[in-house]
């Protein structure tokens, strides 16, 4: 879907969304009548210190301003790969925006990433896994790292890599494999009207408490990760 | 070697031995108080990634990160320690999990703080999914834990300094201890170059490595709120003086860094290199900032640099 039909079918009643250089901002009346600060990133832009820090902004802004939930649409690249945003300090700049993004939802602002193209590593954990639910659209694709990149770092060619990117879903690029991480919650019906499936999700909205381990387990991605992060809770917790 | 060095007298292998050069476990056993440390799902447990196997690369025990609790300067404190040299200390399943469980802890506990040794080029690919989603969980888990009342100290040193996620984890620290050999970026020398060409990285040119993305660019940036001589001494005396002066997190804190952050893209944006931005900075003669020995860098930061501690 495009970002205009997204918009269109998430608020009938109308929006002010704006995508400026591939910074999405604006704000929308929900079905309940709240109001929601719509944010994000689209056509597949990197996300490097510019684009992060109005997006920070923009959040902070509505902190102080408004209320009701914050949704945050991604189909970015990944972090921009560039000396000058890592010159100016990219980590402390993709750090921010995900920290904004987490005090927001402890603090009364639930926070929802809507996964609609494509996103990766840096971009992806400032953006859409800082939220407390990640919906995914189908044909987003969501990967950690482009393959040649995956390539140099590993030292396994291409071919290999494609090869094994079929058979693993802890490695290989997808929403669906995202999905059996834990990483995106739920994927939503594009046929439906996409304001009935906020308004369900906002209806069923999780507590707030990171799940996404135990969703994990539970859909076999991640079999692991749930039970260490316990164990070592309750080894830390008996030193008290 | 090891028989040796047990004869040598405790303060004197703290004064003596180099951080970078030091194995996660020996940084974890220098750093706290002589024998004080508990670890948490050690080794014996072989608690190993289900995922290595895949790609016929060996496992370990630890999965290449040491957490656990013990005591700096008498008082408790909780520590995690990557280790480098497996895997370039790359966050995967078991390695990730290990420190969202402690993090969760120190929420709940609120008065213990968290030490975090950073040794990592990030994402550990051959588990990209579980680790990316690792990460993740750390930085919800270590905001949360500030939210609550917990400091977390990042200290970093390694070989393998702090790339990826690893970056990001460090940015949400409530400050950060750096040396010399410890970079902090996200996105690595060499997938800057693979991705954008030689013309706009070059990853084989060291001193261009170490000027963008070391420590002393991130002490003067104020990214890194100390920086410090690499060894396990100067190290702990550094998490020492920073668990002193961090305050309570909360949204002032966030707003101050947006400025922060805002104002280092006007003064800087326009910078094309590392030199440029510490002359922009007053400083004289700018080109000799990385042959500066740690003393003279210490004291010329701590006469221009910028802290950042009450705004990150």
């Amino acid at each position: 879907m495009t970002l205009d039909n997204i918009l269109a079918s998430l608020f009938p009643d109308g929006h002010d969304v704006r995508n400026v250089n591939g910074v999405i901002f604006g704000s929308a009346m929900l079905r309940s009548g709240a109001r929601t600060l719509v944010i994000g990133v689209a056509d597949r832009t990197a996300v490097g210190v510019d684009e992060a820090i109005r997006l920070s902004g923009h959040v902070l802004d509505s902190l102080d301003q408004g209320s009701g939930p914050i949704l945050i649409l991604v189909d970015s690249d990944s972090q921009r790969m560039s000396k000058r945003d890592e010159l100016l300090g990219l980590n402390e700049f993709l750090s921010h925006l995900a920290k904004v993004l987490i005090y927001a939802d402890i603090n009364g602002r639930p926070t929802i990433g809507l996964l609609y193209g494509h996103s990766a590593a840096g971009a992806l954990l400032a953006t859409g896994l800082a939220t407390r639910v990640l919906v995914g659209l189908p044909g987003a694709d969501p990967a950690v790292m482009d393959l040649p990149s995956m390539a140099k770092v590993t030292k396994l060619s291409i071919e290999t890599l494609q090869e094994k990117a079929k058979s693993t879903p802890v490695f290989a690029p997808g929403l669906s494999n995202l999905a059996r991480m834990g990483a995106v919650h739920v994927v939503w019906n594009n046929a439906a009207p996409l304001a009935d499936q906020m308004e369900a999700l906002l209806a069923d909205m999780p507590a707030v408490h990171d799940r996404r381990d135990a969703l994990g387990k539970e859909r076999g991605g991640r079999l692991k990760a749930a039970d260490i992060a316990e164990r070592v809770r309750e080894l830390a917790l008996q030193t008290r | 070697m090891t028989a040796l060095l047990r004869h040598v007298a405790p303060a004197e292998r703290i004064s003596s031995t180099s951080f970078s050069e030091a194995s996660a476990r020996t940084r974890v056993e220098l750093l706290l108080d002589p024998g004080s440390f508990v670890e948490f799902i050690g080794p014996e447990k072989r608690e190993i990634s289900p995922h290595l196997r895949i790609f016929d690369l060996p496992e370990q025990f630890d999965d290449g990160i040491v957490v656990g609790h013990g005591r700096l300067d008498g008082s408790p404190v909780f520590i995690a320690a990557q280790e480098g040299r497996f895997m370039g200390g790359a966050f995967g399943e078991v390695h990730g999990a290990k420190l969202t469980g402690l993090l969760r802890a120190a929420r709940q506990i609120r008065s213990t703080p968290v030490l975090v040794l950073f040794d990592t080029g990030g994402v550990r690919l051959q588990e990209a999914n579980a680790g990316e989603l690792a990460i993740a969980e750390i930085m919800r888990a270590l905001m949360e834990a500030r939210t609550a009342g917990v400091k977390v100290i990042g200290l970093i040193g390694g070989r393998s300094g702090c790339y990826g996620g690893g970056g990001l984890i460090a940015g949400c620290c409530s400050a950060l201890a750096v040396s010399e050999p410890g970079r902090i970026a996200v996105s690595g020398p060499e997938v800057i170059e693979t991705n954008r060409g030689v013309e706009e990285f070059d990853s084989r040119d060291r001193a261009l490595v170490w000027r963008t993305m070391g420590g002393k660019h991130r002490r003067l940036l104020g990214a890194a709120d100390v920086f410090t001589d690499d060894t396990m001494q100067d190290f702990r005396e550094a998490a020492l003086d920073l668990l002193g002066l961090v305050g309570t997190f909360g949204l002032d804190k966030l707003k101050a860094e947006q400025m922060r952050l805002g104002d280092r893209l006007r003064r800087f944006g326009a910078c094309e290199d590392a030199v440029d931005i510490w002359t922009a900075d007053g400083i004289a003669h700018a080109e000799t900032v990385p042959e500066l020995s740690a003393d003279q860098f210490i004291a010329l930061a701590n006469r221009i640099g910028r802290t950042s501690r009450d705004a990150r």
